[in-house]
């Protein structure tokens, strides 16, 4: 066991999949010597050279573009796009081929590409390096889209996601980057929670609050508080958000009858609207309550000195807690 | 030039230069210009002045009074002699780094704290000082400066836009498909390059091998590059770019060739990238040194005017540093305003749903 913040974990997870693939190759803007404006991929350079970690231009458009190339000629690329607000001049290579060739091709083309995105806000920046744009990708058939919340998840879901065979769109919670916990890196990569499945991170028999990505932690602050009030909730981190664990959600849903969806995101439109879909779909004998969102409001994120109301907090997610009650 | 080279230490070719490091006027076939003693001393001052509002915004954000600042620190030549080349009607499209530029389009640098600050997004009027909003999207802005060009042409009006970025930026797609645009429709734009050797820690070899001014003749118009930290040159080339795209000659492109003195941004640590005899040869071509050392020589100005600068700078510092602390925070139902230019019910109803909530914890 190790003690690893969430950054350290990734860079743990790369490093071990370029290790055990000389075909693993990291790309990105600043990746090399900075490793990276956050240092997830601090020192990779130095140990595995500039031609497995590749600093490139600054065009979104050309990172994804030429991993696609580079993974047509048998790499697995991992590239990084810089914040959340920079992945949209990326966006037409991965809408509109990263994630349709391998379709295109009846399945002879493969396209092990990862793009990761540190995602969401609550870090007090400038316009653009605070967004969520998970509904996006998760709209886009073939790509795989997951989200990490902790530094054993990260660690592991990163390599999973590495060794996959379609592309994946890797979003990580940069607020949550300097969040420690003990990784056991030892651990047999048999023995892991597969990426495409969601964990429950809390147990609970009253309500189940669904999150992902930076808004795990404050579900489980939520939880603890809501426990106070004598009220037994369960989270569960989604961990993937296409393909979603509907069954995990649907188990837990039947048995509490109350569901809230936390995220960052707009909640017009957002994921959170897919997931309450389903639910309704799945459970609705079960429900007591309608499938509740919390969310952004559907508007541009804001200068930072409103990011504190516009993110969902602790009271915002109890607040829903207690309507779901309420009914 | 291999990475150990200090970048910059021997001054480029073909580089139009009117001022030298030493402070020794020098003359250009092409750019020679004339300007009166009182426009040199206006020139300094407002090289003095923007850097001092640079320094007190570095100084404010180390004391958590701004998120983040982008420091133009050894790009003050580049921005104040492109600015003061701009006549009223022409348009200027910023990145995030334009300080001197806003200067000198009278955009109150207060403002721009703000933004870095975090009270809001930009806030200034565009048309009311013909300076676009900051844009944080690298490349962005280039598109958007040809498009207005196009409307001046359509308008046949005697006007052109000027837009600035990074060395870096011009790697991206909308920077090259704006010098198509540009180029094809003949626009009256002037793209103003600020080479500062990096874009965060890549240092230009990694976005181009060709001098950047040289790009524009693949696109099929003129490039030049100017000594960046030479004010007068700067505005020289500014100054005819500008006349040649109002009078229906097209866009150029003009290369900056400057120096980024600070760190990227407040965040960042170039010690992890950068060496410091680079910094200490860029230090020789200082932009406000040169100016001072032939004002001097000249008599051009005396100490009276330097010592006069100087305090008029100290107490803009004191003027901005007071007013950016009274900044007022928005309101939390800021967030709703502004959205849609037109009522829009989802605003509605997520904002009474906002103040509802909120008024719930004063109960
Ligand atoms: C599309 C996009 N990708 C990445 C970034 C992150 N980023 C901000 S500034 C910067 C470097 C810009 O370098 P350059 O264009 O040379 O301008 P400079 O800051 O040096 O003036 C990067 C990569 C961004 N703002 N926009």
């Amino acid at each position: 066991m190790t003690t690893l913040t969430l950054g350290k974990a990734l860079n743990e997870g790369m490093r071990k999949a370029m290790e055990d693939d000389p075909k693993v190759l990291i790309m990105g803007e600043d990746v090399g010597k900075l490793g990276g404006v956050f240092r997830v991929t601090d020192g990779l350079q130095k140990d595995f050279g500039e031609q497995r970690v590749i600093d490139t231009p600054l065009a979104e458009s050309g990172i994804i573009g030429t991993a696609i190339g580079l993974a047509l000629r048998g790499y697995r690329p991992v590239c990084e796009i810089q914040f959340d607000g920079f992945v949209f001049p990326a966006a037409d290579q991965i809408i509109t081929q990263l994630a349709k060739m391998p379709l295109r091709s009846l399945g002879k083309v493969k396209l092990p590409v990862v793009v990761r995105i540190p995602c969401g806000g609550g870090i007090g920046a400038v316009e653009h390096h605070s967004e969520s744009p998970e509904a996006y990708f998760t709209h886009t058939g073939g790509l795989r889209v997951v989200a990490c919340s902790n530094p054993v998840d990260a660690y592991t879901m990163i390599q999973q996601a590495i060794r996959c065979d379609d592309p994946v769109v890797f979003f990580e919670p940069k607020r949550r980057y300097w969040e420690k916990a003990e990784v056991d890196t030892s651990a047999d990569a048999a023995g892991w929670t597969p990426f495409d499945q969601a964990q429950v991170v809390r147990p609970g028999t009253d309500l189940t609050l669904l999150a992902y990505g930076p808004m795990v932690k404050t579900s489980l602050e939520a939880a603890a508080a809501a426990e106070e009030d004598g009220r037994s909730v369960e989270v569960i981190d989604l961990r993937s958000l296409n393909p979603l664990d509907i069954e995990r959600v649907e188990e837990s849903v039947r048995r509490t009858g109350r569901c809230v969806v936390v995220h960052e995101a707009p909640v017009y439109n957002g994921f959170g609207a897919e997931v309450a879909a389903r639910v309704t779909e799945r459970c609705f004998y079960n429900l007591e309550a309608p499938v509740l969102r919390v969310g952004g409001p559907s508007t541009p994120y804001p200068p930072s000195k409103l990011e504190d109301h516009y993110l969902p907090d602790l009271d915002r997610v109890l607040d829903a807690v207690d309507r779901a009650f309420a009914f | 030039m291999t990475a150990e080279a200090p970048r910059g230490a021997e001054a480029p070719p073909e580089l139009v230069q009117l001022l030298t490091p030493e402070g020794e006027r020098v003359e250009h076939p092409d750019y020679d210009i004339d300007l009166t003693p009182e426009e040199i001393r206006g020139l300094y001052r407002d090289l003095v002045l923007v850097r001092r509002v640079d320094l007190e915004a570095v100084a404010l954000q180390r004391q958590g009074e701004l998120g983040l600042w982008a420091s133009l620190l050894g790009q003050e030549a580049a921005q104040i002699g492109s600015g003061r080349a701009l006549a009223e009607t022409d348009m200027a499209f910023p990145t995030y780094r334009e300080h001197g530029v806003a200067w000198c389009r009278g955009v109150d640098p207060v403002n721009l704290l703000g933004l870095f600050r975090g009270v809001n997004h930009g806030g200034w009027d565009p048309a009311e000082h013909n300076f676009h909003l900051y844009t944080i999207v690298i490349g962005s802005q280039t598109l958007h400066a040809v498009g207005y060009a196009m409307g001046i042409q359509r308008d046949s009006a005697e006007a052109a836009t000027i837009v600035y970025f990074g060395d870096g930026a011009t790697s991206q797609g909308d920077v090259n498909e704006s010098f198509i645009w540009a180029s094809v429709f003949n626009a009256p734009v002037v793209f103003f390059c600020q080479n500062n050797q990096w874009a965060i820690s890549e240092p230009l070899e990694k976005q181009s091998r060709i001098p950047l001014y040289r790009r524009a003749s693949g696109f099929g118009f003129p490039g030049v590059r100017v000594d960046g930290n030479d004010v007068f040159a700067c505005l020289a080339v500014t100054r005819k770019a500008l006349a040649d795209a109002r009078s229906g000659q097209g866009p150029v492109l003009i290369e900056a060739f400057t120096y980024r003195m600070g760190a990227h941004t407040t965040s960042d640590d170039p010690t992890r990238y950068r060496v410091a005899s680079e910094l200490e040869a860029w230090k020789l071509k200082d932009p406000i040194e040169r100016v001072r050392a032939y004002m001097f020589k000249n008599q051009i100005a005396d100490q009276d005017f330097f010592d006069a600068v100087d305090a008029e700078a100290d107490e803009l510092g004191r003027d901005v540093r007071k007013r950016c602390l009274e900044l007022p925070d928005p309101g939390p139902l800021a967030i709703f305003d502004h959205v849609y230019a037109e009522p829009h019910r989802l605003m509605d109803e997520e904002r009474a749903q906002f103040a509802a909530y909120l008024e719930g914890f004063e109960g």
